[in-house]
């Protein structure tokens, strides 16, 4: 079954780029939507169902890790998979995504090979 | 602030972010410290770095490489050996000083304690000013790149009321342009 993505990120080219990599690591990718923070993509979701969330963490207006707590907080959207895809680093911010459920976290710069293996591991 | 360990952490992170985001190298040439960031043209980004040690870093190069880091961030062309700079080609620059100075910042947490990064701001101009009113040097490290130049500059001090640090909601340090 194809997968349905919503990646979350304020920077246009990481946006790129994420769609130009999922389709590299051979993952069978459906519609992909995209959201420039977090409240834009919790708007995405009450439209859209999607299969995976990869959401960046330093985001105007609602960041990453407050859009995940949403996500995971709201009956219908606590069982998807968010992948935290980031610059932030620092052991806290990795712990507190793990604490509230992120199915995983990849830091930037990241490679293909990366994304293909996290991906791997959830579907 | 340790000249030496901030040169090798931009070291390490502009190594890092070239080989895997662009496919390219940066070669280190000399770094060096200013008082003011001597930057006056060209493609400029910058982001606010807060927390017990507060300070900016930036990242500054010509117009052509811009448009050369953009497409080989993005695997498409923009206006190769020209000056034009596309919304796109802002985008990648910003992105790419937020993984340069995001990694800098990982590295340098280790001994400054943690630092909120804030969203990047990018510029694109000719003949302005740049004028920090923060206290301290920039260190400046230069990368020789596909034969053009990118520097790195970093500025840090430590905070006189440091603020709790929230990730992703950090105000930037004061910089004037003119």
């Amino acid at each position: 079954m194809p997968l349905d993505v919503l990646i979350v990120d304020d920077s246009a080219a990481i946006r790129k780029i994420l769609q130009r990599v999922l389709r590299q690591a051979d993952v069978d990718v459906g519609q992909v939507y995209e959201a420039g923070d977090g409240l834009e993509a919790l708007e995405t979701l009450k439209r859209h169902k999607v299969h995976l969330v990869l959401a960046d963490v330093n985001m105007p207006n609602m960041n990453g890790i407050q859009l995940l707590a949403q996500i995971k907080a709201h009956a219908e959207w606590a069982s998807l998979p968010v992948i935290m895809v980031t610059t932030e680093g620092s052991q806290s911010k990795v712990m507190e995504a793990a604490q509230l459920g992120a199915a995983g976290y990849i830091r930037k710069p990241f490679s293909a090979e990366q994304i293909k293996d996290k991906l791997a591991n959830l579907f | 602030m340790d000249t030496d360990r901030i040169v090798q952490a931009v070291a390490a992170a502009t190594g890092e972010v070239f080989s895997t985001m662009l496919g390219t190298e940066a070669a280190l040439a000399q770094p060096y410290r200013e008082r003011m960031p001597n930057v006056s043209d060209g493609v400029v980004a910058f982001i606010g770095l807060a927390g017990k040690w507060t300070g900016t870093g930036m990242i500054s190069c010509p117009p052509s490489l811009a448009c050369r880091l953009a497409s080989l961030l993005l695997m498409a062309e923009y206006a190769p050996g020209g000056d034009a700079v596309s919304e796109d080609v802002l985008d990648a620059v910003a992105e790419i000083a937020n993984m340069i100075i995001g990694n800098v910042k990982n590295l340098l947490e280790e001994e400054l304690g943690p630092m909120g990064m804030s969203i990047p701001t990018v510029i694109f101009g000719r003949n302005f000013t740049t004028r920090s009113v923060g206290q301290g040097d920039w260190t400046v490290v230069p990368f020789e790149c596909e034969g053009q130049r990118l520097e790195v500059r970093i500025c840090l001090a430590p905070a006189r009321d440091p603020a709790p640090v929230r990730h992703g909601f950090q105000a930037p340090d004061y910089v004037e342009l003119r």
